[in-house]
Formats: structure tokens, sequence, C-alpha cells
């Protein structure tokens, strides 16, 4: 008895050493390709010519890579331009995904099931693969080369806020409503006062998925805004491939001016990150 | 009455207000899209500019061209990436499942690279991969010759590889939060009970982890085979193609818009479409035949049901009343 106590003990500890091991040697390899790009990043032109690439930068005070990246890919420009693109892109999405997952879910009506078939088709499409079309249309609507026409073909091919709200109505008590509407509340009413501001969770979820994809998203606006003061942060960092192929001090000094903003924001928001990727997950 | 009728025609007005815009952006964004799509597979042409009808010969072309057809060739080094990461995640969520010191800086270091942007992570591994830089460097400082270390973007029989590895260094967190998530929202109880029972650890997955995550996983591994074919921003940067690494993004990509065979690269996101869809009946068909054993999703359908039902008799009860 003791003896199987004594080797149930060892085995726990056998295993507590390796999970952390695991561990450890998972997230060095996560972290190491950017760590190295960390150290690029502040080494003066001639640390970079001489020191090996894993040697730490004399000093980390050195920006005078960051400030060609910003200038060369005028970043400071993608960076204004994506803001406003998020903002208004996420708004948007959560009233569309919102209202109309409102609609779905509340009211029986003809064509009801249609739609939501209509809509979850959608969802199968690859959004790169039908932009051989969309940029047509995109042509005829005279919607290239504006930041809002980028704006509506993001709004346009957002299906997933929809699926999170619907899935969040669906759990939403039917009771609520009634009893507004004994007291007299319009439907308008019943979605604006009392519906909407039970959806904060279902609304930083898909604020989470959504912003994440629009901040990263690099195909429509490659497509869309060609224009050099239109370019967005990933557009504005494609620019690296050119002339500046491989002046790698620039490069990740440029590609971490990208990650430093969304990397902030997760560690501010890290929960409601991870259970907002649980939730979309579960929509499939 | 009459405010019965006002009702009605109230509710007319929000179902058309509130559904307008999404209608109006799905119609133009996807379904026109679509079948112009659908229509010009069937011809040869560019963006402006006369077209002539050539029937289902830009498919047979899909499948015979060598480059589409490589390409599809590629996506297999994607997936069997895909499975590794879907293999290394569940390792690594079990690992985190049990009681761990700092487990929020391990998730968090390891689910970070997801949130950087796929043109950004073609840089960092571009940088990685360089010949005598990144990587090379490791390798030279382990004691292996510079000599000996292949050219990892260049050389054909292992630059796929090179690129698939980028994918699981992206997703592997992702995916291992996701099953994370789903192992959580097991009952921690049954760790203990199981532990006084004299499980051990491997009981404790196959009996106890795996079941609750099995719904889960099935759906990331097909995903991962839309995924793999959809793989774009990472190949496109790094090599942009080149020395046999066109995915099927990056040559119908090329198609469309570099050569403006419009028509030839509507074949191709068609025959994607197929494939997905194909995967997608898979995916329903099995979730209805393998999980009908009282676990995960039957139990999600069996709470719908009971919601639905709760739900009627309430509306019953109101008739009544």
């Amino acid at each position: 008895m003791t003896m199987s106590v004594k080797k149930r003990k060892v085995l726990t500890t056998v295993f507590t050493v390796f999970k952390y091991l695991v561990l450890v040697v998972g997230s060095f390899i996560a972290l190491a390709p950017v760590v190295v790009c960390v150290f690029t990043a502040f080494k003066t032109e001639e640390e970079y010519n001489t020191t090996s690439v894993l040697a730490l930068p004399k000093s980390f005070a050195y920006f005078e890579n960051f400030k060609v990246a910003l200038e060369k890919a005028n970043m400071l420009r993608g960076f204004f331009n994506t803001a406003v693109v998020l903002v208004v892109v996420l708004t948007a999405s959560i009233f569309i995904g919102s209202m109309l997952a409102y609609v779905l879910n509340r009211f029986q009506f003809k064509g009801n099931g249609v739609i939501q078939s209509l809509f979850t088709f959608a969802a199968l499409i690859p959004g790169i693969a039908t932009q051989v079309t969309v940029y047509q249309i995109m042509y005829s609507l005279g919607l290239i080369n504006h930041l809002y026409g980028y704006m509506i073909v993001l709004m346009g091919t957002d299906i997933i806020s929809i699926y999170i709200f619907l899935q969040f109505f669906e759990n939403l008590p039917v009771s609520l409503d009634e009893s507004a509407i004994m007291d007299g509340c319009t439907y308008f009413g019943v979605f604006f006062k009392i519906l909407f501001p039970l959806l904060k969770p279902a609304i930083v979820t898909s604020l989470v998925l959504k912003g994440v994809g629009v901040y990263n998203e690099y195909y429509m606006s490659n497509l869309y805004l060609q224009d050099s003061n239109l370019k967005t942060i990933s557009t504005a960092l494609y620019v690296f491939t050119g002339p500046y192929g491989n002046r790698y001090n620039y490069i990740c000094a440029g590609v971490l001016i990208t990650i430093i903003p969304i990397f902030i924001l997760f560690l501010i928001f890290q929960k409601q990150v991870y259970s907002g990727m649980a939730a979309g997950a579960v929509k499939g | 009455m009459e405010n019965v009728k006002s009702r009605a025609k109230e509710k007319w007005l929000v179902i058309v207000v509130f559904m307008f815009v999404p209608l109006l952006l799905l119609l133009v964004f996807t379904y026109v899209p679509f079948f112009k799509m659908v229509e010009f597979s069937l011809y040869k042409m560019k963006y402006i500019g006369p077209r002539t009808f050539v029937g289902l010969k830009n498919y047979a072309d899909v499948f015979s061209r060598g480059e589409c057809f490589r390409s599809l060739f590629v996506s297999v080094y994607y997936m069997a990436g895909a499975i590794i990461q879907l293999g290394l995640a569940l390792f690594l969520a079990t690992m985190l499942v049990f009681r761990t010191k700092g487990s929020g800086i391990f998730k968090g270091a390891m689910f970070f690279p997801y949130l950087i942007c796929g043109i950004a992570i073609g840089f960092i591994f571009k940088f990685f991969y360089a010949r005598g830089f990144v990587l090379d460097s490791f390798l030279q400082m382990l004691g292996i010759k510079l000599e000996d270390i292949p050219l990892w973007l260049e050389e054909e029989n292992i630059n796929n590889i090179s690129l698939a590895a980028t994918s699981v260094w992206r997703y592997t967190g992702q995916n291992m939060i996701l099953f994370l998530g789903a192992m959580m929202s097991v009952d921690t109880d049954l760790y203990e009970a199981s532990d006084l029972d004299g499980a051990n650890k491997w009981h404790q997955f196959r009996y106890i982890i795996l079941p609750s995550i099995k719904s889960i996983v099935v759906l990331n591994l097909i995903l991962s085979i839309s995924g793999s074919l959809s793989a774009f921003e990472p190949p496109y940067v790094i090599t942009n193609g080149a020395w046999g690494t066109g995915t099927y993004f990056v040559i119908m990509n090329r198609l469309a818009h570099e050569n403006q065979k419009v028509g030839l690269a509507c074949a191709m996101a068609i025959v994607l479409l197929a494939i997905i869809v194909a995967c997608t009946v898979a995916q329903n068909l099995f979730f209805k035949y393998a999980f009908d054993d009282g676990t995960a999703d039957e139990s999600k359908a069996a709470a719908r049901k009971r919601k639905k039902a709760e739900k009627e008799a309430k509306k019953a009860a109101k008739g009544g009343r």
C-alpha cells in the first residue's frame, strides 16, 4: 500500500517536471522568432552588419530603424486609416448583426428559414475566392480607392457577428420581450431599450473576433485601396517586399510597430479574447 | 382589434428596417459575385475586353495545368501541418488543464502568434529562414556547419515544410485555447473524484478530457482542410509562390490579378467552394452518426429540444389563460 502511494508520488513529480518542460519549450518556440525581431529592430547599421542575429543589441534606446520604417512605409497614415476603418466597421457590424439576429430569432415570417440558410451558405464561401468578381462590382459602383468603399465591403462580408448574435438571442428568454410589450413598449423599444443592453457579452465576442480580423486584413485592402494615402497597416507593411527586401533591421522595426498595439490590447483584454475565441468556435 | 393590427404593421416595419441593410450587403457582396463567378468560369476572358465561351474547359484546366494541380498537392503539406498542429494543441491544452503555476503566461505566450497579421508573420519568417539569419545562426550555435544546413526556402524537398511550419506556429496556440475552453467546461470535481479512485493522468485524459472535446477536435480537423487550401499570406510574402511553393490561393491570386485569366481563376474558386461544401456535409454527417452516444453535441441538441418544449409549454399556458 505505502509502496504504491510512493510510486504514485514519484510519477506525479515526473509528470509535473515534464509538463513545465513542455510548456517552457512551447512558449520559447512561440516567442523566439518575435524576440529575435525585437533584437534586430534595435540594432545600429553597424551592429546589424557585424553581430550575430541572435546577439542582444547594445542598447534598447536606438530608435532610428523605427523612424525609418514609419517614414518609408508611411505607417502613421496606415494606423490612422486602420483606426478609422476599425471604429466604423465594428460599430456598424454590431448594429447590423444584432438587428438582423433579433428579427430572425424573434419573428416568425415567411422566408425566415430561407434567409438563415442564405447566410449559412455565405459563411462557407471563402473571402478571397469571390474577390475576382467582387472587384468588378466595386469597380462599377465606384467604390475603389475610397476608404468608405473598403468599409462597406468589410461590413458586407461579415457573417461571424451575425452568428454570434443569433446564438446569444437563443438564450435570451422571450418573456423579456413579452413583458415589455405588455408594458406598452414598441418592438423598436424592446430591441433598443431592453435587449440591446443585455447583448454586452455577445458584443465583446464579436468585437474581439471581428477586430482581429479587420486589423490583420490584407487582401481586400490591397485590392481596393491602392492609393498610397489610403494604405492600412498591413498593406503599408507590405512595402518592405520591395527595395528594402533584405534590410531586416527596418523590416523588423516595421513588424514590431504593427504588433505593439495589438499586443497592448491583448494584455488588457486577455480574458475577453479567450472567451471570445471559445464563443466563436462553437458556431463551427 | 385596432391595436393588434398596428402591432402587425409595426412587426413588418421592424422586419423590413432591420433586415434591409444586411440583406442588401449579402446580395451585393456575396450572391451577385457568386453567380457571376459561376458564369465567368465558363468563359475565357480578361477583366476588360471580349470573352469567348469555353464551356467546362477551365475546370479541366484546374486539374491539368501544372501550376494549379501542383498547388493542390502543396496544400497536402499544410494539411499535414494542420494535423500536427491539432495534436500539439491538444497535448499543450492537456498539460494546462491540470493546475499549473504561471499558466496565464504560458497561455498568453503560445496564443500570441495568432494575433499577428499574416503579412507580419510572412516577414518574421522570411527573416527566420533566410540564409545565415535566425534559424541558421541558431543551428550553427548548436555546432552544425552552415554547408550542412539546407536552404529552407529554395530547396524544393524542404521549402513547403518550412512554410507549412509557419502555419503551425501561427495557429497552434489558438487551437490550444479552444480545446482548453472545452476541457475547462468539464466539472473539475471529476478530476478530484477520479484522483481518489486511483485514475492516472492517462485515464483522466482518455475518459474525462477526450469525450468533452471530441466534437471540437473533429470540427477543427475538418476546418483545417479548407484552411489548408486557403493558406495565403505567409507563402505570398515569403516566397511569392517561387520554387514550387504556390498554394492554391497564391496561384489563384496570380492568375486573377497578374495574368488576368479571370475565367480560370473563377473555376478555381468554384472548385475550392465545392471541396469546402463537401467537407461541411461530411462534418454534419459525422456529427449526426458518430456522436449519438450522449456526449457533447447530443446533449446540446437535447438542451435545445428541452428549451423549445419549454417555450411551447409557456405559449400553451398563455393561450389557456
